[in-house]
């Protein structure tokens, strides 16, 4: 316990020392804020596995070294991937960097530097295969491929394929390796990196396609854009960038080309043989464990983030849900109308849609929240919908004969209603909204969208990092069970005391039934 | 009853309709302190309706109902303004009523439910509404339950305790709604020997009953309602010997053959 709260301790040091540091710098006005996403993938920027809280990357490095050219400071900012573009709008950052394509779509949004790395798209096949050569001969075949990716496109225009779409590239290739698929077709930097190493996968055929990958900036930041520019064109010329590749063995006949450099490589590829490294070998059990040690404190710290949004979740949504379910019951009959309608409105559309509504749309009317109050107070208008309804139920549950009773011993509505109605729908509703809670627990998971990092984005940059979605999902699901689970117990024993109330409640509850219990209410 | 006791309720030109069934026809009527007056009838001809006007439980359509001096009255159409339900509640504080289905609270045990009006609406400190409750329950005969909750209760006992909540903000008139319709047969004595008490004591009480030999031997004189208007009251060895209206004679007819009365 003592050493837990010790590394938290020092979690929080380090991030305090962190922001000051960005503080400092901000005031100097030499940094350069950057996006990316965590969960980018290897070799693009990826969790140290040796120090999960170091992001490393040849994408990082190209960072470093622009930040360098530039004379800034490099201060990171984590995004998911999907939204690194929209963050760019809402100002997260100002440049964008992680393996963004250049591509009519994206160019009509950003400017785009000039491209810093050219690839183009890989054929991996089983060792033993050597039915497949080529494209041509992956008709009547089953391919994976990242999910929407241009692979994917290329896929579908040779046709006649079974094409299986992926979000995590390295389960593409295990499957290929077992047999799942006969192939497997990705940008060439993941293929090198997922399997590369890996003694029963070969790579077959030319390169195909081309992607470009280059720095995306807002369309006003004219000035970064040319600043950005001159610093890539230096460190080309410079061999600055040259030298990254080769460090990370993405040196390829292709980059040749358009650098319009053959010399022999200047580095070594050190970087891609510690990962080959850490890769190859099939974890013993010990080692695994060792490694899932290490990783318990960002467990703990996303934990923490996912308690610290719920809870403040669930305030929000019993005060506003009991604000909203006394308009809807005693207010004058507009307002009890505005309250339906919002009760309706938020329980009839996504929560994921809300989330991203007011994270990414308030900002457009000057409303900007930062990524834990915009997950908590979105969580929480969402749950104060379900909760009014609960409230609602609650005070219905009471038989009128209650209200009959104490209005007849002279109380007046008032006091009925705090004295008698109230303590009994209390115990009618904490069962459920406990209930509520537990499933709001699960559902701040959302958060993870809005660049919170909370236990499931601990959990992916984790899994991420190590190539093993299976030991961290186990950990990932003991501890959502674990958070959950006092509640539960609570619920249980509220409900149980619930039962013995209800059975007394049904003796008061004939004769009358003309009479609707909404009359007193 | 005794003539010379002053009037405690009266009620004039009573009305009462829900949506197109008039309930109660234009009632009026006088009970004076110390009556014990049982009402009875046919199912569905407005005496509980009639009982829970009195108390304003149903807000009567048209007429006035004064108890102990206070008056709500209404006009027909007039809609219930804050001055009228100041009035309700006012009249209310001098009126006692008991359930057919007791009405307890489930969440409180006996004590906590007859200190509970007394500390709220009369501002009674916690030690007098507990030295209150204490002598109302051993007034029905129920001290050694006070801590009993009402789901531990037999019929009878919550009835009794029921009674106790009601006395417990010194009432000048209990009203009773069917107060034994709910009881086993072995548990309706006790609570007819409460009542009884509280007569002899003076209490004034109004009773909507199915009991005819309670009603018979303990009320001082019985209300026959039928259609929602009350078609003849009298002593009750009278009525039941010689009912003057054809509607009375048939209604007790009934229970004579059906073996229920006397």
């Amino acid at each position: 316990m003592k050493k837990c709260t010790l590394i938290f301790a020092l979690i929080c040091a380090v991030l305090l020392a962190s922001c000051a540091a960005s503080n400092a710098a901000e005031e100097a006005g030499k940094i350069l804020r950057w996006g990316g996403d965590s969960e980018g993938g290897f070799p693009y920027m990826f969790p140290d596995p040796k120090d999960p809280k170091k992001l490393i990357g040849f994408e990082v490095d190209i960072v470093d070294a622009l930040a360098a050219e530039m004379k800034r400071t490099p201060v990171y900012v984590n995004n998911a991937w999907d939204n690194l573009i929209p963050g760019l709008d809402r100002n997260l950052y100002d440049i964008a960097i992680n393996g963004l394509e250049v591509t009519p779509e994206h160019e009509e949004q950003i400017n785009f530097s000039i491209p810093y790395y050219k690839t183009y798209l890989q054929l991996a096949v089983r060792r033993k295969d050597n039915s497949i050569k080529n494209l041509d001969d992956l008709k009547g075949k089953v391919v994976g491929t990242l999910k929407e990716s241009y692979a994917q496109q290329v896929l579908e225009e040779v046709g006649d394929i079974e094409i299986r779409t992926y979000i995590v590239e390295a389960n593409t290739y295990e499957d290929l390796a077992n047999g799942r698929l006969d192939a497997a077709f990705f940008d060439q930097p993941i293929a090198l990196y997922s399997a590369g190493f890996n003694p029963e996968i070969k790579f077959v055929g030319p390169p195909v396609g081309e992607l470009k990958y280059a720095i995306a900036l807002r369309k006003e930041d004219k000035e970064l854009l040319a600043e950005v520019n001159r610093a890539l064109i230096a460190l080309r010329d410079s061999g600055k960038l040259r030298e990254i590749y080769d460090r990370w063995n993405l040196w390829t006949p292709v980059m040749a080309a358009e650098f319009n450099d053959f010399d022999p490589p200047v580095a070594e590829p050190e970087r891609y043989n510690e990962w080959a490294e850490t890769h190859r070998p099939v974890l013993t059990l010990q080692k695994r464990i060792e490694r899932y040690m290490d990783v318990m404190p960002l467990f703990a710290k996303g934990a923490l983030v996912t308690m610290e949004v719920s809870i403040l979740a669930m305030a929000i949504a019993i005060g506003l849900g009991l604000l909203l379910a006394v308009a809807r019951v005693f207010a004058p009959s507009w307002l009890a109308f505005i309250a339906t309608l919002y009760v309706e409105i938020v329980r009839g559309t996504p929560v994921l849609i809300q989330l991203f509504f007011i994270f990414y749309g308030l900002p457009s009317v000057g409303i900007k929240l930062s990524p834990f109050w915009a997950g908590a107070i979105g969580l929480g208008l969402n749950y104060a919908a379900y909760e009014a309804e609960i409230y609602r139920a609650g005070l219905f549950a009471i038989p009128h004969t209650q209200w009959e009773a104490a209005l007849a011993l002279g109380m007046t509505r008032w006091q009925a209603m705090r004295e008698v109605i109230l303590p009994q729908a209390v115990r009618v509703v904490i069962p459920p909204i406990t209930n509520d809670f537990i499933s709001l627990l699960k559902d701040s998971s959302l958060v993870s969208i809005i660049t919170m990092v909370d236990l499931t984005k601990v959990y992916g940059q984790v899994s991420a990092t190590y190539y093993d979605y299976f030991g961290p999902g186990i950990i990932v699901a003991i501890i959502y069970l674990l958070l959950g689970l006092p509640f539960v117990r609570f619920a249980h024993h509220t409900e149980k005391r619930l039962a013995q109330v209800e059975k007394d409640g049904k003796r008061g509850h004939r004769e009358n039934t003309y009479r609707s219990s909404t009359r007193y209410i | 009853m005794n003539i010379a006791n002053k009037p405690l309720i009266i009620i004039e030109n009573l009305c009462k309709s829900y949506e197109d069934a008039e309930v109660l026809k234009n009632i009026s009527f006088t009970i004076r302190e110390g009556d014990l007056a049982s009402i009875i009838g046919p199912s569905g001809c407005g005496k509980s309706t009639f009982l829970r006007c009195i108390n304003c439980l149903e807000l009567m359509d048209s007429g006035s109902v004064t108890v102990a001096g206070v008056t709500v009255s209404r006009r027909p159409g007039e809609k219930p303004g804050d001055a009228l339900m100041q009035k309700v509640h006012e009249l209310r504080t001098e009126v006692g009523m008991v359930f057919q289905s007791y009405n307890l609270f489930p969440n409180k045990n006996l004590l906590q439910n007859i200190m509970l009006a007394p500390m709220v609406v009369k501002q009674m400190s916690k030690e007098q509404a507990e030295e209150l409750a204490l002598q109302m329950l051993e007034k029905v005969g129920l001290k050694g339950l006070a801590l009993k909750y009402p789901s531990t209760l037999s019929g009878g006992q919550s009835q009794r305790a029921a009674i106790a909540r009601a006395l417990a903000m010194n009432p000048r008139v209990m009203l009773y709604d069917e107060p034994t319709s709910a009881l086993d047969p072995e548990l309706v004595g006790e609570v007819l020997q409460v009542m009884k008490d509280l007569d002899s004591e003076g209490m004034t009480q109004i009773i909507v009953t199915h009991e005819m030999k309670f009603a018979k031997d303990a009320s001082d004189y019985i209300i026959f309602m039928d259609n929602g208007e009350i078609v003849e009251y009298e002593d009750g060895d009278i009525l039941f010997a010689n009912p003057k209206n054809d509607r009375t004679r048939a209604f007790l007819r009934h229970f004579v053959n059906s073996g229920v009365t006397c």
